[in-house]
């Protein structure tokens, strides 16, 4: 089953024709719209008429995380904000968030972007899809509820949180897919379990999964205790949200949407593409985006591309999961934090010294973060109480800043390892990542729950 | 089957078309949208040879035909209906009609292009009624179907359309844009058309592209292009159209 097939299954000499029309033309917009290229590709000497084929892409420069902070808020949109009917965005490095904005059409096309997802994965116009995912400015959930909607499919917008509820929706509304992250489906299987009801109460029969790394054991465990069959999507905001690519029901790899995106691998350290086969950083252009076209984004994430033909019958290229970052970005319950933003507030609390650590575990399926943080003796020989406030208030400040809690623990000065050059500020107990070649993990980061 | 790629072209220090790449597939409507200068009616000339691209390739059906004589193109089935419809007025419109067929006389034979300039007239039945009244004489709706009638007496393959709807009245542009759509239904034709009118072409056009100084900026289904702000805008009237 296919969404759109003379798109999913186009002959690649057809593609590569639409790819090369459809990137001229968006480095023609983005030329003429956006003063950050403008000046990028004039101090290059380049013109966007240089690009004469699809090996030019090489060429261009590089968009970075912090080329979208230095542009905060609005600066690489390039239409104007009357244009513009959505706006998303996701944490960044340094507290500026990533915005970034959609036209109607844009809205349009990602909502076919995620049907074909959902298609891919089992989900029919039929299906009466359950999406727990938080709302909010982050893309998951909105993405996958219009492409739900644009398939035809029943929407339950049920968002993230209070699983007893998800669990009763899920049971009176006969809900028959499953869109969340791994971590949360796996937390509804146990729930289930502990409120003795059995699967066959269920009605569920797909699910799709994205937002954090999991791997094919994770999967296993989730389509035991749900009864489904799971698959795995990939995207991120800065290039259109969930919709990117996604796995088909052979679970072999996620089929990229080649004829809206461009998808380089290049060496993380050299910027070079790594030969076939191996694994490198995601770097993605987008060929279709109105409001916010991306040239050469840098998505710090690390992947292979799988060689031959899918027995499905898409033409799109395969990427394996997510296999890592080429950064130091954690996904905690499918928030994407970066330590920067925790030694940021840190700094900034009275009493607290420039040591910190942050230990993650996975208790069951979910997260928990831990930050230790020593503290100055001032506070140690104080009374227990202001231990507690100060506390209390950093938990509270990152709760702000990341969305989600953190749990905080003061250790006496000197107590968490010293680094020479390059700190480990982190300790992961959590074993995401798998080997290129296993096809674990994979992350739609910027669509947490 | 038509395929161009990253050509240019100047006119003298003026760089008409930048790298400019499209395609036709057979039996496709695309259409060309743009602003005055923006480079469509030299896009149309370019393929059919009447202006020379200093770079890039032209290929049809997988031959190329960058540098190829104008008149092998229109044997090859590559026509080019102008703007202005260029219709010979002092001429009758059957023999207007004939001069389409020009190049195929000593071929085809007198009476078998006869027979297709009566096909011409069931297909135009306002031709026939008018077969010897003289092509000046004609309104400019009826002058725009002499034009077409008259392209496709030179066996197009595919047809290049320049403002067929220029300084027509609203009915008539429709009249027009009603028989563009059925010579690809009832014939098969692979019509590239330029419009200013990009309403009525996006309106039975299957593509499009929209040209902004020598540059391709969009391109796209028509119904993408008709929700793009910018093309609602520049070329289908602010504010008052399209999904607000």
């Amino acid at each position: 089953m296919y969404w759109e097939p003379d798109k999913e299954c186009m002959d690649r000499e057809e593609l590569e024709l639409l790819q090369l029309e459809r990137l001229q033309a968006t480095l023609n917009r983005v030329y003429a719209h956006v003063p950050f290229y403008r000046k990028r590709f004039d101090s290059m000497g380049l013109s966007p008429e240089d690009v004469t084929s699809l090996a030019d892409l090489s060429r261009l420069p590089f968009t970075t995380k912090e080329d979208l902070r230095d542009n905060y808020p609005y600066g690489l949109f390039a239409v104007p904000m009357r244009e513009v009917v959505r706006v998303h965005a996701s944490s960044g490095t340094t507290g500026a968030p990533t915005v970034v904005g959609y036209t109607r059409n844009d809205i349009k096309t990602w909502s076919n972007l995620v049907a074909r997802i959902l298609v891919a994965g089992g989900v029919t116009k039929d299906d009466v899809v359950q999406i727990a995912f938080g709302y909010g400015l982050f893309t998951g959930a909105f993405g996958l509820h219009y492409g739900a909607e644009r398939l035809g499919a029943s929407v339950i917008p049920t968002s993230s949180g209070n699983t007893a509820r998800q669990i009763k929706v899920m049971m009176d509304f006969k809900t028959t897919a499953l869109v969340s992250t791994p971590s949360y489906a796996l937390l509804i299987g146990d729930t289930l379990r502990e409120m003795g009801i059995p699967v066959s109460a269920l009605s569920l029969r797909y699910g799709l999964f994205g937002a954090e790394p999991w791997s094919d054991a994770m999967r296993q465990e989730i389509e035991g205790k749900l009864g489904i069959v799971a698959t795995d999507n990939y995207g991120l905001s800065e290039i259109i949200g969930p919709g990117v690519s996604g796995e088909c029901l052979e679970r072999h790899g996620l089929h990229i949407s080649e004829d809206h995106f461009l998808v380089e691998l290049v060496d993380a350290d050299t910027l070079q593409p790594v030969s076939p086969g191996e694994a490198g950083e995601l770097v993605i252009t987008s060929l279709t985006r109105e409001a916010f076209p991306m040239i050469r984004y840098r998505t710090r994430d690390l992947a292979c591309m799988l060689a031959g033909d899918c027995a499905c019958g898409r033409t799109g290229r395969r990427m394996s999961r997510v296999l890592g970052r080429s950064d130091d970005m954690l996904i905690i319950k499918g928030v994407n934090v970066f330590p920067s933003q925790i030694e940021s507030i840190l700094f900034e609390i009275e009493g607290t010294e420039p040591h910190y650590q942050i230990v993650i575990d996975r208790k069951g399926a979910m997260d928990e973060a831990t930050v230790l943080v020593e503290a100055a003796e001032s506070i140690f020989f104080d009374q227990m109480r202001r231990q507690r406030e100060m506390v209390e208030r950093i938990e509270k400040r990152l709760a702000q800043e990341l969305g989600i809690s953190v749990q905080v623990k003061l250790v006496e000065k000197k107590t968490l390892e010293r680094f020479e050059g390059k700190a480990k500020r982190v300790v992961d107990n959590r074993k995401l990542w798998a080997s290129p070649h296993g096809g674990e993990t994979a992350s739609d980061r910027s669509s947490p729950a | 089957m038509l395929r161009v790629k990253n050509i240019h072209v100047y006119y003298g220090m003026i760089h008409a078309l930048r790298a400019v790449s499209i395609h036709v597939k057979e039996k496709e409507i695309v259409a060309l949208l743009g602003g005055n200068g923006s480079g469509k009616t030299t896009l149309l000339s370019a393929i059919s040879g009447v202006v020379r691209p200093a770079a890039g390739e032209i290929a049809f059906n997988g031959r190329e035909i960058t540098r190829e004589r104008v008149d092998r193109l229109v044997r090859a089935g590559i026509i080019h209906v102008p703007e202005g419809r260029q219709i010979f007025g002092p001429l009758t419109v059957e023999d207007n009609l004939l001069l389409g067929a020009y190049h195929r006389f000593s071929l085809a034979g007198k009476g078998a292009i006869r027979a297709e300039v009566d096909e011409i007239f069931q297909l135009f039945p306002v031709l026939g009624e008018r077969r010897r009244q003289l092509g000046g004489t004609l309104s400019g709706g009826e002058q725009q179907m002499l034009a077409i009638g008259r392209a496709l007496l030179s066996r197009p393959k595919v047809l290049l359309l320049d403002e067929p709807s220029m300084g027509l009245a609203p009915r008539v542009v429709r009249e027009i844009f009603e028989h563009i759509s059925r010579l690809r239904k009832e014939l098969g034709m692979t019509i590239l058309l330029v419009e200013q009118n990009a309403r009525a072409a996006l309106a039975i056009a299957d593509r499009g592209y929209v040209l902004e100084t020598g540059r391709v900026v969009l391109q796209g289904s028509s119904e993408e292009l008709l929700a793009n702000r910018d093309v609602q805008r520049a070329y289908l009237g602010r504010g008052r159209n399209g999904p607000r």
